[in-house]
């Protein structure tokens, strides 16, 4: 079976590269051609070939000791936002200077998600003359030093707030969202090479990759790139041989430091399916503290529930959209007290059910991009690592699938 | 496609709608009928089964079935039982007071495919709130429909729904009704004692599988029992239309609480057909 599955990855890997050649690019000819030995994601190729700007996708370099110049310039356009260190974690904080910004991180407590979704905000106040709606103000944010894995992440909430209904909240504040990617290294909990959301081909505007001495500075839109035509007299289209076998050795480098997995990721719906029943889910019941922090840190957890709040005077209020959690109580409660899902076990099952294999039916892709931060986070060790390799064990010992 | 959405408002745009009329139906349970403010907007785009949102600024939002027909315009009818916080402030409001609404959302019942079909439609407790919409349907459109036969259950006398116009509605031939309640307090209940599914022998004989579409609406532990009747009939599995409740937050497949394996209720649902959701393992 894992055989298989080589077999097939490599043969959509050529067919990537004649993909690629035709698209005559140089640079990305070298690099995906060199790449391509050594990426191991079958999902990649209908990205490939959806991907509007390939074209005319530009890319820029520029020399590390000029970034602070582009900081400056970068902050005119909005309220700037960046990885900061404090409390030993990592956050995405509001920047007043280029010293305020720390690249060296893996993940944030939380990602990108509470510049879209945040976990609390208001949509209705009222008084005693009636009430009106409280909407996204217009200003624009940049949120720079955002990660691969992260920005797959916004990729999926793009397809459930922005599919066939739009959540007008949602859609303002990405409408005014600037994201610019930074490379990253991974740690021991990022499986984001297993999940296949170690690159990104779009869903940013501009991206980042830091080399020795400069960054190769990649363009995902067209707000990226007039961001880029403003900022050419720090830029440069000129690329050399050298530095693009730099940024391939990089790649290499980096996808070797790679020491997670999710075993079988390839498998992991069909897995589900088959353990639907097993017992590995009451195991995890019974540790689970049902504390939602799962869902808080998760890129792509987005569901929210609704409150109305009244004032001490009794004389106004509001009402706002909380982040939510299916692993908290009561989340399926309806009234009369009937609840559907009363246990941990079934709340936990609905959290890596939908996550893994629900996506998968409805979008093509599961909704896990591999960040770590349930690893990193969940005070009993729950998580998708140790959740699949559970259910993946239970079948090779059930089902003599696995040699 | 919204009632209460018009050219340029966002999908959470709600729309004042005054009490036209209230009335109790038992004791937890009230009638109300609402007009829109805005007398552009007509009460008829929606399908018997779909449900609307109603909010009341101050306590919150709340997920109501549509229990008037679209065959009714000008006016829009809820049934409502008292439970907990909206529902409670909900039944202070007095006649004249406003509500906001918005919707309809969901996938109702499609009434215009089951043209000539056979229909058997049953209700258990408050599902007869939804399914009013059906009967009322079925009422201005008769010549539409072929047999229809009503089963509707109720935990006592005292609890049954619309008792008096469902009798009404089969004294004109328009249905065939069978009422039933679980346990007769009173003594003087007139019709069949048992759960709902006891009542089926009164219809056997004449039910024609291939032409009977079922709709059912109940209490989640109806379900099972109910099912297994009607395929004992031998109703096919696409033709038993039943509609599942869930926690639901925004109508609108973003807040995630309607999940049932992969599907959203407030989407795909509530009304699904038993074949869409037989192998769903979070079922009732
Ligand atoms: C598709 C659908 C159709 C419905 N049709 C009717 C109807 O026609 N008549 C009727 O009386 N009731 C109906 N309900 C149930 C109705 O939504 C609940 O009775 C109501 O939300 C209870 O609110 P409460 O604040 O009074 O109760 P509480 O118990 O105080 O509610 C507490 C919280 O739980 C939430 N909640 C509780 N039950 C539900 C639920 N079932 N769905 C969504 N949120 C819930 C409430 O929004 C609130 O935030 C329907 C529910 C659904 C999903
Ligand atoms: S899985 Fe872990 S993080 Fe999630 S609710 Fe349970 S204990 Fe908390
Ligand atoms: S499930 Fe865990 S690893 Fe996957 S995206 Fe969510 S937090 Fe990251
Ligand atoms: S009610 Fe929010 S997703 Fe269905």
């Amino acid at each position: 079976m894992c055989q298989k599955f080589t077999q097939i990855s490599t043969f959509l890997k050529i067919l990537q590269i004649s993909k690629i050649l035709e698209l005559n690019s140089k640079l990305l000819y070298c690099i995906s051609l060199k790449f391509s030995i050594f990426r191991r994601y079958p999902y990649r190729l209908p990205y490939k070939y959806n991907f509007k700007n390939s074209l005319d996708m530009k890319t820029y370099k520029m020399s590390k000791d000029r970034f602070p110049e582009f900081i400056e310039k970068i902050k005119t356009k909005g309220q700037l936002y960046g990885p900061v260190k404090g409390n030993g974690k990592y956050s995405f904080e509001e920047i007043e200077k280029f010293e305020d910004l720390d690249f060296d991180y893996q993940r944030t407590v939380i990602g990108p998600k509470k510049f879209l979704t945040p976990p609390r905000y208001q949509t209705l106040r009222y008084d005693k003359s009636g009430q009106t709606d409280v909407f996204v103000s217009d200003e624009t944010q940049i949120v720079i030093g955002v990660h691969p894995c992260d920005i797959h992440g916004i990729k999926i909430l793009d397809r459930l707030f922005l599919g066939n209904i739009k959540d007008p909240y949602y859609e303002k504040r990405r409408n005014n969202l600037i994201i610019i990617g930074h490379s990253c290294l991974p740690d021991e909990n990022c499986i984001c090479q297993s999940t296949g959301t170690d690159m990104v081909e779009d869903g940013f505007d501009l991206f980042f990759t830091e080399l020795a001495d400069h960054y190769l500075v990649w363009v995902g839109s067209d707000k990226g790139l007039s961001i880029a035509i403003e900022n050419e007299d720090i830029l440069t289209e000129e690329i050399s041989e050298e530095e693009i076998q730099e940024y391939v050795r990089w790649q290499q480098k980096r996808s070797e430091m790679f020491k997670s997995e999710i075993p079988s990721f390839k498998y992991l719906a069909d897995i589900i399916h088959l353990n639907y029943d097993s017992k590995v889910w009451d195991q995890f019941g019974e540790k689970c503290l049902s504390c939602g922090t799962c869902s808080l840190v998760c890129p792509t957890c987005n569901c929210f529930n609704v409150e109305d709040r009244i004032s001490m005077n009794t004389e106004d209020g509001f009402r706002e959209r909380i982040l939510d959690s299916c692993t908290l109580p009561c989340y399926s409660m309806v009234a009369g007290g009937h609840d559907f899902r009363p246990d941990r076990t079934s709340r936990l099952k609905l959290y890596y059910t939908h996550k893994l294999k629900e996506y998968i039916g409805r979008w093509g892709q599961p909704s896990c991009v591999g960040c770590g931060r349930c690893v990193t986070y969940c005070p009993v060790d729950i998580n998708v690592i140790t959740v699949s390799k559970a259910l993946y064990e239970e079948v090779c010992e059930n089902q003599e699938v696995c040699e | 496609m919204a009632i209460t959405t018009r050219e340029g408002d966002h999908s959470y745009v709600t729309q004042p709608a005054k009490i036209l009329a209230m009335k109790d139906l038992t004791e937890d349970t009230r009638y109300f009928k609402f007009k829109f403010l805005d007398e552009s907007i007509v009460e008829e785009n929606y399908k018997p089964g779909q449900f609307a949102i109603m909010s009341l600024p101050g306590v919150g939002e709340a997920v109501f079935s549509i229990s008037s027909p679209p065959t009714r315009t000008d006016f829009i009818e809820f049934g409502v039982r008292k439970v907990g916080s909206f529902t409670e402030a909900l039944f202070k409001l007095k006649v004249g007071d406003l509500v906001h609404l918005r919707g309809p959302y969901g996938d109702g019942f499609n009434m215009e495919s089951l043209r000539g079909r056979d229909l058997i439609i049953i209700s258990g407790g408050l599902g007869a709130i939804p399914l009013r919409s059906v009967l009322l349907y079925v009422e201005d459109r008769r010549e539409e429909f072929n047999q229809v036969f009503f089963l509707n259950g109720a935990r006592s006398p005292a609890d049954m729904l619309y008792r008096e116009d469902i009798i009404a509605m089969a004294q004109r031939g328009i249905i065939e009704s069978h009422l039933s309640v679980d346990k007769d307090d009173t003594g003087e209940w007139p019709y069949h004692e048992g759960v709902v599914t006891t009542l089926f022998p009164k219809i056997t004989d004449r039910v024609v599988s291939e032409k009977t579409t079922a709709i059912i609406c109940g209490p989640p532990i109806m379900y099972k029992y109910v099912i297994q009747e009607l395929l004992k009939l031998k109703i096919p599995k696409d033709q038993i239309l039943m509609t599942l409740e869930r926690r639901m937050k925004c109508g609108q497949g973003h807040c995630g609480h309607c999940a049932i394996g992969g599907r959203y209720t407030c989407l795909e649902g509530p009304v699904f057909t038993f074949y869409d959701v037989q192998h769903i393992k979070e079922l009732i």
